[in-house]
């Protein structure tokens, strides 16, 4: 195994100094706001996801949790790419991640589209890391719903 | 240097049994495994053991030579069978020291043992002219520690849950001790069960019982005791013992899944309800109602795992060829020497007994603030297979304020080397977090 294809210098670098970090009020009074909170019951790990919209913008997508490298490399990645989104686009991008997460290390990301999160191509090759890293961005769906944001259409085959 | 003689009359460490790890290791054919790149270092034995050859053998025997239902046939095979299942029984009574054969319960594993006594409470509960000792309700108490594995938290919770009787435990000290300070408030007149582990799974620590029993003993409760990590470790005799009943499971001693025991004694389990319904567990059965086999039958309905069993009884003679106390001696010296190899790792906070003292060879740590999953993802690409996590020991997690831990177990076939071999890849892990 090539532990530098799971623990890439991009996923070490956003967990040692992860962006965005801390559960915020919305800075728009105007914006509903939804959280949800989602823990890995094997391992523990926990995060919580808060998403501030306006329905059409995703104005923050701040998080707070604890956990492995993967899980919380992943929040910070997930709060760097989606942060001030359209929702239609950032549910492309949440899309885009579930598929490279379900794709066992057959599916190749694109960088345009998943920025940072092509770090995590590695991960899929690890059905045991996969949940980590997935479980931000299943915490972000239940928060944009509650936030009033549509869900993605596509549900991952974990 | 000066050496210093033991007395005679002391215990000499020469008296102590011993074997040949080497030739041990030879019975294993999974130990000349390769893990990504690396000679295999199977640290989690706490988690399931590795079989032997000759319980291999046996189950494969079994399957292509004397495979039949048992305690149905009148034909060869099918009595094949149910002496071979039946003799595995008696083996394990013997292990254990049984009083007798019919003491053995054969099980799926240690959570379906306790599970069983937790629903004859249940069960008892709901009959006025069931036994006294296993009836249950309001303002009664069974009493656990915080340092249980969840399949002996959950059961008796849920049998609160439906008795209304109340659930108390134990607390844990900051050595990962069991907390006996509050004994005679915990266990009381109102204590009808008492069901305690023996060996931890996520501390290591072995719980010395005497003085709960002397307890449980006056104010005429039962006792439980969860044997998993033990009965594969160290000798176990269940008359010294002294307990009530006693789980544990299969697969951690050399033996297959899916096969586990309860031992209880005579006359508590001929005192219990059945809780499976079925085949094999009647007397007679008419469509008016049924009456129950005695035990050991009475708690196996349907058709039992018998190669399962079987095999089971092969990794008991298995272990008792080696010898229980040299087992358990050399699973001592192993402690003792990966405290002390793991002391010098920096940053490395042990949970539980820092001391090969009352303890086993199962060592949870913390490696500074590396998440567990990390930590045996980096051993794991050296062929280090330690296990990560709550260990179904959420609440120890909890008592010591982390979400998980990673923990290193060790067996009859651990050597130094392995614990080398661990010590070199917690240093790996180290660079890569750093």
């Amino acid at each position: 195994m090539q532990l530098e294809s799971l623990y890439q210098e991009i996923i070490l670098d956003h967990y040692k100094h992860p962006h965005g970090r801390g559960l915020r009020d919305a800075a728009d009074p105007a914006d509903q706001v939804g959280e949800a909170h989602h823990v890995n019951p094997t391992c523990g790990d926990e995060v919580t996801v808060r998403v501030a919209s306006d329905g059409e913008t995703l104005h923050d997508v701040s998080y707070d949790g604890m956990g492995c490298s993967i899980s919380q490399a992943s929040a910070s990645v997930l709060h760097e790419l989606l942060t001030g989104r359209g929702a239609a686009e950032a549910f492309e991008v949440h899309e885009a991640f579930l598929a490279l997460m379900s794709g066992r290390g057959q599916v190749t990301p694109d960088e345009d589209v998943l920025g940072d999160g092509v770090a995590f191509e590695g991960v899929a090759r690890y059905p045991a890391r996969v949940k980590c890293a997935l479980l931000p961005w299943m915490a972000f769906k239940d928060a944009a719903a509650r936030a009033g944001v549509g869900a993605s259409p596509t549900e991952v085959k974990a | 240097m000066t050496t210093i003689a033991i007395p005679p009359g002391m215990p000499q460490y020469d008296e102590v049994p011993r074997y040949d790890v080497a030739a041990v290791r030879a019975d294993f054919p999974i130990l000349d495994r390769e893990i990504n790149g690396h000679p295999l270092v199977y640290l989690d034995s706490a988690n399931t053991s590795h079989k032997p050859r000759q319980v291999l053998d046996v189950l494969a025997e079994h399957y292509a030579r004397h495979n039949a239902n048992v305690s149905r046939s009148v034909h060869t095979l099918g009595t094949e069978a149910t002496e071979a299942y039946e003799g595995a029984r008696a083996k394990i009574a013997a292990f254990i020291n049984a009083p007798s054969v019919d003491e053995v319960v054969f099980t799926k594993n240690s959570t379906e043992a306790i599970n069983i006594v937790a629903y004859a409470f249940s069960n008892a509960s709901l009959r006025p002219d069931a036994d006294p000792r296993f009836r249950l309700g309001p303002g009664d108490e069974i009493v656990i520690s915080e340092m249980e594995h969840h399949s002996n938290i959950v059961p008796w919770q849920l049998l609160a849950e439906r008795t209304g009787a109340t659930l108390r435990w134990f607390p844990v000290t900051d050595h990962g001790r069991l907390d006996e300070s509050g004994l005679t408030d915990l266990v009381n007149e109102r204590t009808k069960i008492v069901s305690l582990v023996h060996m931890s799974n996520i501390l290591g620590t072995v719980n010395a019982t005497s003085r709960i029993t002397a307890r449980v003993r006056e104010v005429g409760a039962l006792l439980l005791l969860d044997c998993s990590q033990s009965v594969p470790h160290m000798p176990i005799d269940v008359v010294d013992l002294d307990a009530d009943f006693i789980v544990f499971t299969g697969h951690k001693m050399c033996g297959p899944t899916g096969i586990g025991v309860l031992w209880g004694r005579t006359d508590l389990l001929a005192a219990m309800p059945p809780v499976l319904g079925g085949g094999s567990m009647i007397e007679t059965v008419t469509m008016g109602g049924s009456t129950y086999a005695a035990p050991p039958a009475r708690f196996e309905a349907g058709t039992p795992p018998i190669a399962e069993a079987v095999a089971l009884g092969a990794a008991v003679d298995y272990l008792t060829s080696i010898g229980m106390r040299a087992i358990q001696w050399h699973e001592k010296q192993l402690t003792a020497y990966a405290l002390d190899a793991l002391g010098t790792v920096p940053g490395l906070r042990i949970f539980g007994p820092e001391v090969p003292v009352g303890r086993g060879g199962t060592i949870s740590f913390a490696l500074g603030d590396v998440h567990p999953h990390d930590v045996g993802q980096v051993l794991d690409s050296l062929g280090v297979q330690v296990r990560v996590g709550h260990h179904c020991a959420r609440p120890v997690c909890t008592r010591f304020g982390v979400p998980a831990t990673t923990r290193a177990s060790c067996y009859l076939y651990t050597t130094t080397e392995e614990i080398d071999a661990l010590v070199a890849g917690l240093e790996r892990v180290r660079k890569v977090f750093r």
